[in-house]
């Protein structure tokens, strides 16, 4: 038995059946979402395991694996000071300009990664960038190497980390801080034993982030890579590099092996999205 | 030097040389990995000169990637603006079997790696993929490979901002109002019309804007599923690698000017309709 009120609300809550409304959601997700992630697992296992598994056996996809993990052990520490900082300064302080700052922060998310390369390829490109004459006095190589590709990611993950923590931080307030300075801490024991635990989440929730992206940026770190095999080449641009010479099954594990690592971040996140409570419907994007 | 000495002598110094260490760091890290590319790309754009700048801004094959990357991902945001409600009121006002999946299945586009992405859709809606398939051979729609496979790439890639951007604010939608129209006899269609889109639209608009702002700049995805060839499905980013290729760095620098400057923006809009919702939030009936 429904009370009136049920009806009344399930009469006008849904313009539409309530079936239908459900329905085609799920069709348009299977169609745009579901199936590609299927496509991966159904594409990596078509001829079976074994194929699969001697994809591991090439000396190229190897040292992809190696180049993204080099690239992501970088960028994620360095971003890790960048955004602790960043939240530790702007967060609980007003000033004018703070919203522009933020902006300012968030700007890597709005530019394409393509230009953020380009960016790169202009300022230490040998022939062409503004420090070019430096650099290449010096002997160091940035375009076309690692440390180009890791400045790329440093670039296209930087705000994730800072963007988490800010807001938990501003929530928090200063009472536990002022505190501990009351009691005698120095700065950096306030820093480490009371300001970095209240934020241990969102710090957690930011790694998980930047991890993920690092590890599959794509477009920034493409353009400064040159894309030589072996040498300069990360996972990502080796699954569409093996899948344009129609080496499908390299493509495809390598594919599978970044889309694994992709759900086991989109589960750890779903995880601490629940130890955060109610944070992250604050912030619903990225 | 004692320490109160060092004190003096630190207030001394100019005001921005007395910032804590946590400003310094952020700056410093700010001016090395954001300011100086941004200048650089601003250096050699304004080096071109502006007769020149607009020249290679306007070429032929510029204006055709512009079509096809702002209008493409203009139409996908629109679609994502349609499907992106339904999605989001399914998610919170519908209880069904799988929802939670449905749930987690919208962050997948965040998670993916682009290039993982489009090799799916790519195989996806080949002739000979599970989807493409039955497309040409039913229809004869090719996907794959056309400006069509772009648009979907798009379609994947933009989907998460709309929903996620019109969940909280319809979960936190008063179904007292909707009852409320209903018992002064407003039909449904007159209900959601009238009460419930207007009240969401400053979220639908700031998704559908994050998306698209984030379809245009998209490479990964796109790339793999486009035939890039200009004129026919090439995209903006994909050209100015094209140009980079081919050393023509004035006009990649002119083209990521132009993205740069769009981005820009877009982040400004995106900013406003943020800024509108949540006056919208504060006093519903003086907005719109």
């Amino acid at each position: 038995m429904r009370t009136p009120l049920q009806t009344l609300t399930r009469s006008i809550s849904w313009p539409k059946p309530a079936v239908l409304i459900p329905v085609v959601a799920a069709l348009y997700v299977a169609l745009i979402i579901l199936l590609p992630a299927l496509e991966v697992v159904a594409g990596a296992f078509a001829k079976g395991i074994q194929p699969f598994l001697d994809n591991f056996g090439n000396e190229d996809l190897r040292s992809a694996v190696l180049l993204t993990l080099r690239c992501t052990l970088i960028a994620v520490p360095a971003n890790t000071i960048f955004g602790l900082a960043a939240a530790t300064a702007i967060a609980r302080r007003q000033f004018p300009g703070k919203a522009l700052l933020l902006s300012v922060i968030d700007l890597p998310f709005s530019i394409s990664p393509v230009v953020v390369g380009l960016m790169l390829v202009l300022l230490y490109s040998p022939t062409n960038g503004v420090f070019g004459d430096v650099i290449s006095s010096l002997g160091w190589k940035i375009i076309f190497s690692w440390p180009g590709m890791a400045l790329a990611t440093i670039i296209v993950t930087f705000p994730f980390m800072a963007r988490e923590v800010i807001p938990l931080l501003e929530e928090e307030g200063w009472e536990q801080e002022e505190a501990a300075r009351t009691l005698g801490a120095s700065s950096w024991q306030v820093f480490w034993k009371v300001t970095l635990p209240s934020v241990r989440w969102a710090v957690l929730y930011g790694l998980i982030l930047t991890t993920a992206r690092a590890l599959g940026e794509f477009g920034a770190v493409s353009v400064v890579s040159g894309n030589i095999a072996g040498q300069t080449q990360t996972l990502p641009l080796f699954v569409e590099d093996s899948y344009k010479q129609y080496d499908t099954e390299l493509a495809y594990g390598a594919a599978l092996v970044l889309g694994g690592v992709a759900l086991v971040s989109l589960l750890l996140k779903l995880l601490v999205e629940q130890m955060l409570g109610g944070l992250k419907e604050k912030n619903p994007i990225n | 030097m004692s320490f109160a000495a060092l004190r003096r002598w630190r207030l001394a110094l100019p005001g921005w040389l007395q910032l804590s260490w946590s400003w310094r760091i952020t700056w410093i890290y700010l001016a090395l990995v954001l300011f100086l590319p941004l200048g650089a790309l601003a250096l050699k754009a304004s080096a071109v000169g502006p007769a020149q700048f607009w020249a290679l801004a306007t070429t032929e094959e510029a204006l055709a990637t512009y079509r096809i990357s702002f209008g493409l991902a203009f139409l996908a945001a629109l679609i994502n603006g349609f499907f992106g409600l339904v999605i989001a009121w399914a998610l919170v006002r519908c209880d069904f079997p799988g929802r939670r999946v449905l749930h987690a299945l919208i962050d997948l586009p965040f998670a993916l790696p682009t290039a993982v992405a489009g090799l799916a859709l790519a195989a996806l809606y080949s002739t000979n993929g599970w989807v493409g398939g039955p497309l040409e051979a039913w229809f004869g729609i090719k996907v794959s490979f056309t400006a069509l496979g772009v648009g979907v790439a798009m379609l994947f890639i933009s989907l998460p901002f709309v929903v996620r951007s019109v969940e909280p604010v319809l979960e936190a939608l008063d179904v007292d109002q909707e009852e409320a129209a209903w018992c002064l006899g407003a039909s449904p269609r007159q209900t959601l019309f009238k009460i419930v889109l207007p009240q969401l639209m400053p979220a639908i608009l700031s998704g559908v804007a994050q998306g698209y702002s984030r379809a245009v700049g998209e490479y990964g995805s796109v790339v793999m599923i486009s035939s890039n060839v200009p004129f026919k499905d090439l995209i903006t980013p994909t050209l100015i690698i094209q140009k980079l290729e081919e050393y023509d760095f004035a006009s990649a620098t002119v083209i990521g000017m132009v993205m740069l400057l769009f981005s820009l923006v877009s982040l400004v809009v995106i900013n406003g309709l943020q800024v509108w919702g949540r006056h919208w939030e504060a006093n519903p009936a003086t907005s719109l």
